[in-house]
């Protein structure tokens, strides 16, 4: 095993994407495996390197780490982007809580019908404008700082530019609203690891199309309808 | 503010439960609000009470604590249940995610329309057997010690005491393939402050009820 970190995922954002913008914006240098056919997988689960049956997978010191969210903790902590103490750590993880769930609601669109995706992008922008992002908002607002928690930079502000980034893609003009959120987009977008991570030909993986829900649910054989929760 | 932690959730399991768990079997003593009625909850959100407009909520030395996650995160940090370095963290971490997605496959089952539920009990049944309980079998027999990590016992060990737990109130006969979970189930029972939250008059919910679900759908109506 290389000293670099190694995902195995499709490729394509999904749980993913999270994580390869935490080791980037880090500074860590990962490779990748795409799965692209159900043999693949097969073969990862029969050696058994995927604790739960599941991708994403993320090999790194020694382990083969799986569900999202323990990676993206070990990642966070590992690099000092987890706050200075348990109190700093539990602000991080709230606000990830709500960037993460805001998130979901984006995670599944590609995988809906034509019709329910019309319904889903109404719920997208109407909890981010009305639940999530006034939160922040007033974070950043009431202490004026240049970052989310302690006055340092950490995976909470990494994961609220990546899904201030996935909101926009689908409504463009979002932050409209938003002054301090536009001001905490332009200076995150700045810091030189994430500024890398921005540029094209990064790891950094585009909009889900159509290829990529149709190699999904082949790997997974995943053929059901998904509906919007 | 008193010392002890105050949990806002209904009177049932929900997602408050997995806190209570933790809370008890750190020795923790709490105090609980029971939100009965939509008013309540609007009230909450309007005082500013809850920063996703959600439940759970636990005041927690000094901080309005939302996000299941994150408060488990913080309880188990504080008490020492989460490990010695990064490492055992990432190991505990890693079990408690893989058994709150079967948590989660529970938590919905109430929900579920009546004619779902034979099936919905069905895919319970087939993911614990098959993907989740087979995990910790094999752990606990390959390093042959108590508890799930580091040899001491951490928030993994509670959260998968919870899920056997819940998963036999549903299948009864669920541990009959698992030797070691047998042993780990009876072991965790006698932990005293776990066999203390599994006595009458603890804490502990009981199994969601129709009361309860009809309750859930009244405080959030839109």
């Amino acid at each position: 095993m290389s000293g670099k970190p190694k995902l195995y995922y499709f490729d394509g954002r999904g749980k993913m994407e999270s994580i390869r913008w935490l080791l980037a914006a880090a500074g860590v240098e990962f490779e990748e495996e795409f799965l692209e056919t159900r043999d693949q997988y097969e073969k990862l689960l029969q050696g058994g390197s995927l604790m739960f049956q599941q991708v994403p997978m993320v090999e790194i010191d020694g382990m083969r780490m799986v569900q999202t969210r323990a990676i993206l903790s070990y990642i966070a902590a590992k690099y000092d982007l987890y706050g200075k103490d348990l109190k700093e750590r539990a602000l991080i993880d709230m606000y990830i809580g709500g960037t993460d769930d805001l998130m979901g609601f984006i995670m599944i669109f590609p995988f809906l019908s034509a019709e329910d995706k019309e319904k889903q992008l109404a719920v997208i922008v109407q909890k981010a404008t009305s639940r999530y992002f006034p939160v922040y908002e007033k974070v950043l607002k009431d202490h004026g700082q240049d970052f989310l928690v302690g006055n340092n930079f950490s995976w909470a502000d990494v994961h609220l530019l990546e899904a201030i980034l996935m909101v926009e893609e689908k409504k463009s003009d979002v932050l409209s609203g938003f002054p301090q959120l536009q001001a905490f987009k332009a200076r995150i977008s700045s810091i030189p690891t994430i500024k890398k991570f921005l540029e094209p030909g990064s790891q950094r993986k585009p909009v889900p199309d159509d290829k990529y829900v149709e190699t999904v649910r082949r790997v997974l054989c995943m053929y059901y309808d998904v509906k919007a929760n | 503010m008193s010392v002890k932690p105050r949990l806002t959730y209904l009177n049932g399991r929900g997602r408050m439960e997995s806190i209570r768990w933790l809370l008890a079997a750190a020795g923790v003593e709490f105090d609980e609000v029971y939100l009965e009625t939509k008013e309540q909850y609007d009230k909450l959100i309007k005082d500013g009470f809850l920063l996703f407009q959600q439940v759970p909520l636990v005041e927690i030395d000094g901080m309005k604590m939302v996000q299941t996650r994150a408060i488990m995160s913080y309880i188990a940090g504080k008490y020492n249940l989460h490990g010695k370095d990064l490492k055992e963290r990432a190991l505990i971490d890693m079990y408690v995610e893989g058994i709150s997605d079967l948590m989660q496959m529970i938590l919905m089952f109430p929900f579920s329309p009546p004619d779902a539920k034979e099936k919905n009990l069905e895919s319970i049944k087939e993911r614990a057997t098959n993907r989740y309980f087979p995990v910790f079998e094999k752990i606990l027999k390959q390093h042959g010690q108590d508890f799930l990590v580091g040899n001491k016992f951490s928030w993994a060990d509670v959260q998968l005491m919870e899920a056997i737990l819940a998963v036999e109130e549903k299948l009864p006969t669920v541990l009959s393939g698992f030797p070691q979970l047998q042993v780990f189930k009876t072991k965790m029972s006698n932990v005293p402050t776990i066999k203390k939250f599994l006595q009458p008059g603890s804490p502990r919910k009981p199994p969601p009820d129709a009361h309860y679900v009809e309750t859930v759908l009244k405080v959030f109506k839109k």
